[in-house]
């Protein structure tokens, strides 16, 4: 009759969904970093010269960095030399359009949910499709393009169309500018290119959705964004992993740029291999995103949900250079198990009458380590900068543990910084209470977690609020019992 | 509907409660009243199933079940129901969220349907105005905030929303001026009916000047010391608790 204490901590066991693996026939180079091993990457992607010289620069710089130490996680040494850096699955054919795909790869990312044939595919949303190392397919890709929006895989834009490739490639996270950038750049296989030319409104969410498959690789994807003026777009990734007892690695850069008067949201729902209950596995997720409000009164707002991966890393920013530019960052990241989160962002106000926005927050269950650190940095030439912060954690259990680094950097007088930090517990009383209001444990921390994390979740696009908020519950069955 | 046999029960393995006798039925209204430390709170907490608590001996049958054998939930769901004392803050839900969750959650365990929006806001409303509650109060966080008159007229409303077959209050008067008090009782009163039983666990023989009482028992030590009527009550008002206490303690000396 009597239930053991400490029902919350078995609420939050994690099931990941995802864990399967694809038979499918792949090309995988052999392990290793090197001069050679870049020059058979650009080789197979059949890339121009100066795409070649671009990567061996960046390779030339990255020998010369070490890891950083800074991030409050915990990790032994990767092994550069151990991971294979280019696996793609074999085409059959030349593709002309997604119903000619594998059957299997089409099999595949029905099981994840992202269903890719013509018919029924979900209306209003373009997506592009990353399979280990390539781009495997993007849908409506002609409809878009009839409007002047160009959305391909990188690979592809360095093809069609150099000049924007090399006039924005690195342009807002240059390949000098940390350890996994530099590495990034040596390396990076795919990703996505949007381009949204002057004046157009992007009618339909464009997202893009990577998948890891192949054992012992490591995942480099480059995703570009440009917003030329008075433009707007929406942008969403997700990703999913098998279930393997080895690390794998996942550096991505992410630049966007926003020109006069355009918008960009970019949302992410991060749901990579965390690892098992007891920590063995999982992806590391070192990340570089950010964004640059060029033009005057533009705007880029970033919105994450985070449940994966055994360690996030990754601090998505906006450099607010227009005058009456505007940055926004809403997190949600929750880590279970032996999962490590140091995660949260960089607001770089430079322009006049900049303004930026922070809302995170944090939960933490079983044993996991989660961290926000964000820097807000208002210059000299930022006349009247404001910027609002808003960092809150939430505890499930007491073997978990939340911290917050926040930096601030003020250089003109003028401006405002505000910072509000809030840690709470789900504590047995508000348990007990709902359980006997006839609530489960289970279904009481999802509703606690839920109306923790609402103010985040309203900020996704509405066709992926709803999963993101599957998702959440999903990574934490079992954190109560 | 209520039957509770020789109960003793610990926390941290301190004896709380040494055999407590208690029968209610249908429709009745039971005040337990008793000097702090008396064991009431945790007689309430050990009939809704708080964790901390370990019973140690006795049974417990409600509606024909084994009360002691269902989970918190169950029991809840079920139909017994507990007025928090102290009610706990949830930010982020809203009280409106949190009565729908349990709503469909027992409708859920009784094998119906969950109610839809429509049918759930006609319930909402009706109960609101049997309990006057204000409308802006079910839209924010539950409880947070709230000023004590506020947290108990919300318990109050979820009785009302839940209709329970036996609903616990436990000191439901605590914290609250006269004007609340009296609000609030004026909603317990209209939620009694012939086959709802209201057990009242009070320190103070005021809320028994609203509410009316079928029976009193009077708890000291873990043990019912004194039963009676609602004219009990009035004596231990006017004698204070030691009148019962000193002859319980005289009789345990001898």
């Amino acid at each position: 009759m009597k239930e053991k204490s400490g029902t919350l901590e078995q609420a939050v066991l994690n099931e990941y969904k995802y864990g399967f693996v694809t038979d499918i026939d792949t090309d995988v180079i052999a392990k290793g970093l090197s001069e050679d091993t870049i020059r058979l990457i650009s080789n197979k992607k059949n890339e121009p010269e100066w795409m070649l010289d671009w990567r061996l620069k960046a390779y030339n710089h990255w020998l010369k960095l070490v890891e950083p130490k800074w991030p409050n996680v915990k990790y032994p040494p990767i092994n550069y030399q151990d991971i294979i850096y280019y696996a793609a699955p074999k085409p059959k054919k030349q593709l002309n359009s997604l119903d000619e795909a594998d059957p299997e790869l089409l099999a595949t990312f029905d099981k994840l949910g992202i269903s890719l044939n013509e018919q029924r595919r979900l209306t209003g949303v373009a997506v592009d499709v990353v399979m280990d190392s390539v781009s495997i397919a993007t849908s409506f890709k002609k409809q878009l393009s009839e409007i002047g929006v160009i959305f391909c895989s990188i690979s592809e834009a360095i093809q069609e169309h150099p000049e924007l490739v090399k006039k924005y490639l690195g342009s807002v996270v240059p390949m000098t500018d940390n350890y996994f950038a530099a590495l990034n750049s040596a390396v990076f296989t795919d990703g996505s290119f949007c381009f949204i030319p002057k004046g157009v409104r992007c009618p339909m969410e464009l997202s893009t959705y990577f998948r890891i498959n192949t054992e012992n690789a490591g995942q480099f994807e480059r995703t570009l964004i440009i917003a030329e003026e008075e433009s707007y777009v929406s942008y969403l990734e997700g990703c999913t992993a098998p279930l393997r007892d080895e690390n794998q690695l996942h550096a991505a850069v992410v630049e966007l740029v926003a020109h006069t008067k355009a918008e960009i949201k970019y949302s992410t729902v991060q749901n990579w291999y965390p690892g098992d209950k007891n920590g063995l596995g999982g992806i590391y997720n070192f990340v570089t995103k950010r964004g640059m409000c060029k033009g005057d009164h533009s705007k880029i707002s970033w919105t994450q949900v985070e449940t994966g991966s055994a360690i996030t890393w990754k601090y998505p920013s906006v450099i607010l250079k227009g005058d009456h530019s505007i940055g926004e960052f809403y997190s949600v990241a929750f880590t279970n198990n032996y999962q490590q989160a140091d995660t949260g962002t960089k607001m770089i106000h430079l322009g006049k009458n900049t303004r930026s926005r922070i809302v995170s927050k944090g939960i933490s269950a079983g044993h996991s380590q989660n961290s926000y650190r964000g820097l807000v940095r208002a210059g000299k030439q930022a006349t009247n900068a404001r910027n609002y912060s808003q960092c809150d954690s939430l505890l499930l259990g007491d073997k978990c543990g939340a911290h917050t680094f926040p930096y601030i950097e003020v250089k003109n007088k003028t401006a405002i910084v505000e910072h509000e930090a809030t840690t709470s517990k789900i504590g047995e009383d508000q348990l007990f209470y709902c359980r006997q209001r006839g609530i489960d444990a289970e279904t009481a921390v999802a509703l606690i977690v839920n109306g923790f994390a609402k103010e985040v979740m309203n900020q996704l696009p509405m066709e992926f609020a709803v999963e993101a908020q599957k998702l959440l519950a999903v990574s934490m069955e079992g954190s109560v019992g | 509907m209520l039957s509770v046999k020789n109960i003793h029960a610990n926390i941290d393995g301190r004896e709380i409660l040494k055999g407590i006798n208690l029968d209610i039925k249908p429709g009745e209204v039971h005040a337990i009243m008793g000097p702090n430390g008396s064991g009431k709170s945790t007689l309430a907490s050990v009939l809704a199933g708080r964790d901390e608590y370990e019973v140690t001996e006795g049974n417990v049958s409600f509606l024909g079940k084994d009360l002691l054998g269902l989970s918190t939930e169950d029991r809840a769901r079920e139909g017994l129901f507990l007025a928090f004392q102290y009610p706990v803050e949830i930010p982020g839900v809203s009280t409106t969220n949190f009565i729908k969750a349990a709503v469909n959650e027992k409708r859920k365990y009784l094998g119906q349907e969950p109610l839809d929006a429509v049918s759930f806001l006609k319930m909402m409303k009706e109960k609101m105005a049997l309990v006057e509650i204000d409308q802006r109060l079910l839209s924010r966080s539950i409880n947070e905030g709230f000023s004590g008159g506020e947290k108990k007229r919300n318990e109050v409303f979820q009785m009302a929303m839940l209709e329970p077959k036996l609903a616990i209050m436990d000191e439901t008067d605590s914290g609250l001026d006269i004007d609340a008090l009296r609000i609030v009782a004026k909603g317990i009163n209209k939620l009694r009916n012939p086959d709802r039983a209201v057990l009242l666990i009070t320190h103070y023989q005021r809320l028994l000047d609203y509410i009316q009482p079928d029976y009193v028992h009077v708890l000291y030590n873990g043990r019912i010391v004194k039963s009676g009527t609602k004219e009990l009550a009035l004596e231990l008002e006017e004698k204070g608790y030691d009148f019962i206490t000193d002859e319980v303690d005289l009789t345990a000396d001898q």
